[in-house]
């Protein structure tokens, strides 16, 4: 079959497995720049489902597309480095405060520019929000059909995709024609690892607004002039023509009114020891008021 | 006062758990704003279904029946629910957050250009203060829900772009029954205006579902461990003493993520949701992300090594000690104890 041309979309998160409460800032959104990054897991899983199909249809491009801080270039490099063809990153101060909506907005314009395109695959959701709404977003704003919770692909050919989806009570084998988007469930393989060959390649591939930072050095500036690839490209609000008032907080309708950290009430819990006789104590108490039978 | 509205699940001629949870937490919302309670229910052979939906207080039923219709599809779903809403211009609109809902409700909000808040626990009727606009914005929805880990409890609203949308995991909110002898209205709606033949483009090859054998919603009692556990191996010992008092195992997001147990069985808000009689966290910390699936427990123990750990703020009783340790004594002793 002929060649597909595949958008990834990807996302670098802050891992929230470790977040303390002085990460937040006082209007409720988070510091960013207080938190480990990585990866977002489930963009992963979507990464390794379009080289799979790259595996099976020899010619087929990935570019992964990226939206975030400077510092979001990690994720197209570690694309690079695990077998994406090219990376695009959005990112433009002015961009930020998005909620999913404005965030879908933008990644749409994005999506436009790089087009044609034949798939455009997520992972179901981000682990910094739990909300998996971009995906389904985005395929609203592209005006293309979506398909949801992909575990893996059955077969595809010039005019079809077959999927299964994983649903909360089982699966469901669907086939959806081209373009359409479809969001990856973290049941699906997991990415293949680096490539040493793709690090030594990519490894200094940077942003332009990375190169033009004062850490950088020489040697890797004289290299982005003879090798073109090393460049990543960076598009603002204007390249992608995106409305003002559609993208960053204006574009965004949900707003946080407040954030709690978690208050701890003192409870009134019997505190019991492990011995033996403290133990038997409690489940004698339990069988007593007949909680356990 | 425009309306309350909600998105009803059904297959095979009955009305989903979550959405009979969602009508009743929607009267709620609606008994409070003084609005009427809207729903819109979208399958095949639905003659009889406004019987199972108008005693949760619904005021109107919009009903579009069409053997195309079910199983669930996104795009023809979509363009008749769109149709709705924009007649009708709800002000709350509730989704539940399930397979279906999670695929629907942002598609809508994105066509609709409103905000949607997911997997709220918590919902509820409030004023804010816009200081920009020197304007204060009366009975909006607050959205409440854990975020970022369950670190924080957030409260989200939408003061300017209409509805408010949100979306409420199964099990949270709890079912009930307004008057059995509530009437509504009820509108058919004619399917083929609205849904033409592109909007089936993506097909159903096949569908398995599998019924669960894994049921955390009624057991009465879950012994749940989480990363303290420390292997899959160690979870055995979990199962034994569940098996013992007749209930089910569970896991924390931490557990799950560590591959020491089944995603299924995974409770909190991005999991199950559960009242048991007696709830067992073994080697579980306690993060929001996990007590908002299970703090409506009727009693909890808490066993942990660390005295501080959040969990024990919610147990009634708190055992300091090494988990095998501590469940291996209490399987002993159940066995002595029991008749």
């Amino acid at each position: 079959m002929k060649p597909l041309k595949i958008i990834v979309l990807a996302k670098q998160v802050p891992d929230t497995r470790n977040v303390s409460t002085d990460a937040m800032k006082p209007d409720g959104t988070v510091n960013r720049g207080k938190l480990p990054t990585i990866y977002n897991p489930d963009d992963l899983h979507a990464l390794e489902l379009a080289l799979n199909i790259k595996d099976r249809v020899p010619g087929t491009e990935i570019t992964v597309l990226t939206m975030g801080p400077k510092r979001a270039a990690d994720v197209i490099r570690e694309s690079y480095y695990r077998g994406a063809d090219y990376g695009v990153m959005i990112s433009d101060r002015r961009f930020g405060g998005a909620d999913t909506l404005a965030t879908s907005y933008t990644l749409a314009k994005g999506i436009e520019k790089l087009a044609p395109y034949d798939l455009v695959l997520a992972g179901r959701q981000a682990i910094d929000g739990d909300t998996a709404q971009v995906g389904p977003q985005s395929a609203e704003k592209l005006n293309i059909p979506q398909v949801t919770y992909v575990e893996e692909i059955i077969s595809l050919n010039d005019d079809e995709i077959v999927a299964k989806r994983r649903l909360e009570n089982g699966v469901e084998i669907v086939s959806a024609p081209f373009p359409c988007l479809m969001t990856v469930h973290e049941s699906s393989p997991n990415c293949r690892t680096r490539v040493a060959k793709r690090v030594m390649k990519y490894k200094y591939a940077r942003t332009q607004t990375e190169l033009e930072s004062k850490s950088t050095e020489d040697y890797i500036k004289e290299l982005h002039e003879k090798r073109n690839y090393l460049s990543i490209p960076e598009w603002g609000v204007e390249d992608i023509n995106a409305e003002m008032k559609k993208i960053g907080l204006a574009g965004s309708p949900t707003k946080v009114k407040k954030v709690e950290s978690i208050v701890l009430t003192a409870g009134e819990a019997k505190v019991l020891s492990d011995s033996a006789v403290d133990i038997d104590s409690m489940i004698v108490e339990l069988i007593q008021n007949h909680t356990i039978g | 006062m425009k309306s309350v509205f909600v998105y009803c699940e059904v297959e095979n001629k009955k009305v989903a758990d979550i959405s009979q949870e969602l009508l009743s937490a929607g009267k709620r919302l609606a008994n409070k704003l003084g609005a009427p309670l809207d729903a819109l229910v979208i399958g095949k052979d639905l003659k009889d279904i406004h019987k199972q939906i108008a005693p949760y207080g619904v005021d109107k039923i919009f009903i579009a029946d069409d053997k195309r219709l079910e199983p669930y599809r996104t795009l023809p779903h979509t363009a008749i629910a769109l149709d709705v809403l924009r007649r009708e211009d709800p002000q709350i609109v509730l989704l539940g957050a399930t397979s279906i809902g999670r695929d629907i409700a942002p598609r809508l909000a994105s066509a609709l250009s409103c905000g949607l808040t997911a997997d709220c626990t918590v919902l509820d009727i409030g004023d804010h203060y816009v200081a920009k606009e020197k304007k204060e914005y009366k009975d909006l929805l607050y959205a409440i829900r854990p975020a970022f880990g369950g670190s924080i409890i957030a409260n989200i609203i939408n003061w300017d772009m209409h509805p408010q949308m949100a979306t409420v995991r199964e099990g949270v909110m709890k079912k009930n029954i307004f008057d059995v002898d509530y009437k509504a209205e009820v509108e058919n709606i004619d399917v083929n205006v609205l849904v033409n033949e592109t909007d089936f483009v993506v097909k159903i090859i096949e569908r398995h579902l599998e019924e669960s054998d894994v049921n955390l919603k009624e057991a009465p009692v879950i012994v749940s461990g989480g990363y303290g556990v420390g292997s899959k191996e160690n979870f055995k010992l979990l199962f034994q003493l569940s098996d013992l008092l007749g209930g089910e195992v569970g896991g924390s997001r931490a557990a799950v993520d560590a591959g020491y147990i089944d995603h299924e069985r995974q409770i909190g808000q991005t999991g199950v949701t559960v009242r048991p009689k007696l709830y067992i966290a073994a080697g579980i910390s306690g993060a929001v992300q996990h007590t908002a699936g299970m703090d409506d427990s009727s009693l909890i123990i808490s066993i942990n090594t660390d005295p501080d750990a959040p969990m024990n703020s919610f147990a009634d009783y708190v055992i300091e000690g090494d988990v095998m340790e501590v469940i291996t004594k209490m399987i002993h002793s159940y066995k002595k104890n029991a008749k």
